[in-house]
């Protein structure tokens, strides 16, 4: 039709692939082989998978990332079932959508103030009789933050799923004498495990890098991966490891796509 | 789902919705304190406002900022409106997938990543960090958003009216500037306040790629927050705040005109057959 246009749109978008996708994800696993001094080495990963310090740092920030998604998913899945059955249900999950248009950063800084020993919070600690506490820079705040930021992001695949759902599954279901619970639990659950998925997806990941969240609110107690590859790109300039852990990064990256991809696509063809 | 939802439902959102909000709220709330800190709000006051707007320095970060994001939105539209109509014309099936995976690995990478190799990329080719690294890579991670929200547009329309158009003897670039642009501008404008909307939020990977001399809000609030509360920051929270909502109004806004123009259009194709 149009071939030798094809060209002309083609070049601009697939120089864009080459440099800032393909380039720099093989520049990144180049440096992983490469130490401090620029020699090729595997050192990198042997420190990597033998050093105490970096394999609990790895199942720390897996352990965060794991609770902050399951915080998320306990409180956004009953919060996308009740927005899905009011009346106004757009209006609401445009109230959901609004908080994530707000800077992640000042979010962040909101709770420096509402978690201080004088905060909020501690205020309301106060008035029910419990001792004010010391709640900034622990890693139950650093949950209790990265959970709040993604909330938003959990609900609104649980909701666009929900309201997927074909009123006449459930109709049949409660035709066919399942009580409420069992229609949540065997028909509603179930048929919105895609949602559920791309939240995990969505949520995971990020959660694994959330380098400002941790130096901000978990103090420098809480090293994830990602505040990891921040100092050693940042601080101590020792990008072949930087670029070791970004490799892990990226693997278990593909690893939860993965893991959580593999009903979508047949969905989709369906 | 027609089930009503019950009264602990109500309840449990109410709940859901005020620990959403109350950050927010507590955030601007203090902006408008006389004292220094965000504990025992001390009476009304503008005068954070105040120094926020005699602050030369954070007026040069506002608007480094704004520039940062219009000029890296207005890049990445045409470059990903071009991509859309690459990833559309692909011939092959597989040929289009293959775009597609690729084009979705900067949204899904962690910030952390993204920041790190642009960094390495941006130090092999010696370009130094500052304005340019940042505008590169703010196009670079806002191209495929653009992309996927140009594509269904492109999708959808059918190809009767690229064909007529072709047979009335209208040249591939008449096609493309009568036919095909018109048709998708609703895509190419949402796709346009969404780069917009990502540069404005983005913190990670202007934060790798910045240097020394060159900074953004979002790494200036990081900064100053390190160092502890100063309400300024609050009082710049409350700005960008309006700036969000403004935003959100006029991106809805055109989301809204889009589907209705879409159901114009599909009532106009029903005819035409």
């Amino acid at each position: 039709m149009k071939r030798n246009y094809r060209g002309l749109f083609f070049t601009p978008y697939v120089l864009w692939l080459a440099m800032f996708v393909i380039a720099p994800v093989a520049l990144i696993i180049y440096y992983s082989f490469f130490n401090i001094h620029h020699h090729f080495t595997f050192a990198n990963y042997q420190e990597f998978f033998s050093s105490g310090t970096y394999l609990t740092m790895t199942a720390n920030s897996v352990l965060y990332a794991f609770l902050i998604t399951l915080f998320a998913i306990l409180i956004s899945y009953p919060m996308a079932l009740v927005i899905s059955k009011l009346k106004h249900r757009d209006l609401w999950i445009l109230l959901v959508i609004l908080p994530t248009w707000i800077n992640l950063l000042l979010k962040a800084y909101a709770f420096i103030g509402l978690l201080s020993h004088d905060g909020l919070v501690n205020d309301l600690f106060q008035f029910f009789g419990i001792p004010a506490q010391h709640m900034l820079f622990t890693d139950a705040s650093f949950i209790l933050v990265a959970a709040y930021i993604q909330i938003p992001f959990m609900i609104l695949p649980i909701y666009n799923s929900l309201t997927d759902i074909s009123d006449s599954y459930i109709r049949a279901s409660r035709d066919l004498g399942a009580t409420k619970w069992q229609t949540l639990t065997k028909v509603i659950i179930p048929m919105t495990m895609p949602g559920i998925k791309s939240g995990i997806q969505i949520v995971f990941i990020p959660s694994l890098s959330l380098f400002m969240l941790s130096r901000l609110i978990g103090g420098n107690k809480v090293i994830t991966l990602g505040t990891a590859v921040e100092e050693h790109f940042l601080t101590t300039m020792n990008w072949g490891m930087g670029s070791t852990i970004g490799v892990v990064l990226i693997i278990s990256m593909v690893i939860v796509m993965l893991l959580t991809n593999t009903k979508r696509k047949r969905r989709r063809t369906s | 789902m027609n089930d009503k939802a019950s009264r602990t439902g109500k309840i449990y959102i109410t709940i859901v919705f005020l620990l959403l909000y109350i950050p927010i709220v507590y955030l601007i709330l203090y902006s408008f304190s006389k004292g220094t800190t965000m504990t025992n709000f001390q009476g009304f006051s503008l005068k954070h406002y105040g120094e926020l707007f005699n602050d030369k320095r954070m007026l040069a970060i506002f608007l480094n900022t704004i520039l940062i994001a219009l000029l890296s939105s207005v890049c990445s539209t045409i470059i990903g409106t071009m991509g859309a109509l690459a990833v559309h014309n692909a011939k092959r099936r597989h040929e289009r997938e293959t775009l597609l995976s690729l084009n979705s690995i900067l949204l899904v990478s962690p910030d952390v990543i993204i920041g790190a190799s642009f960094l390495i990329f941006f130090t092999a080719l010696k370009l130094p960090l500052g304005f340019w690294s940042v505008l590169l890579s703010h196009i670079a991670f806002e191209i495929p958003i653009v992309l996927l929200l140009v594509l269904p547009r492109l999708d959808e329309m059918s190809p009767s009216m690229t064909n007529a158009a072709m047979d009335l003897g209208a040249s591939p670039a008449q096609t493309l500037s009568k036919i095909i642009l018109p048709y998708i501008q609703p895509g190419i404008i949402a796709g346009f306040f969404m780069a917009i909307t990502y540069s404005l939020d983005d913190f990670a990977v202007t934060f790798f790629v910045t240097g020394n001399g060159f900074t953004t809000l979002s790494v200036e609030i990081y900064s100053r927050a390190r160092q502890g509360i100063s309400l300024e920051i609050n009082a710049l929270a409350g700005i960008m705040f309006i700036f969000s909502l403004i935003l959100v109004g006029v991106y809805y806004w055109i989301e809204t005109r889009n589907t209705a123009t879409t159901g114009k259009k599909s009532i106009v194709e029903v005819g035409d057959r």
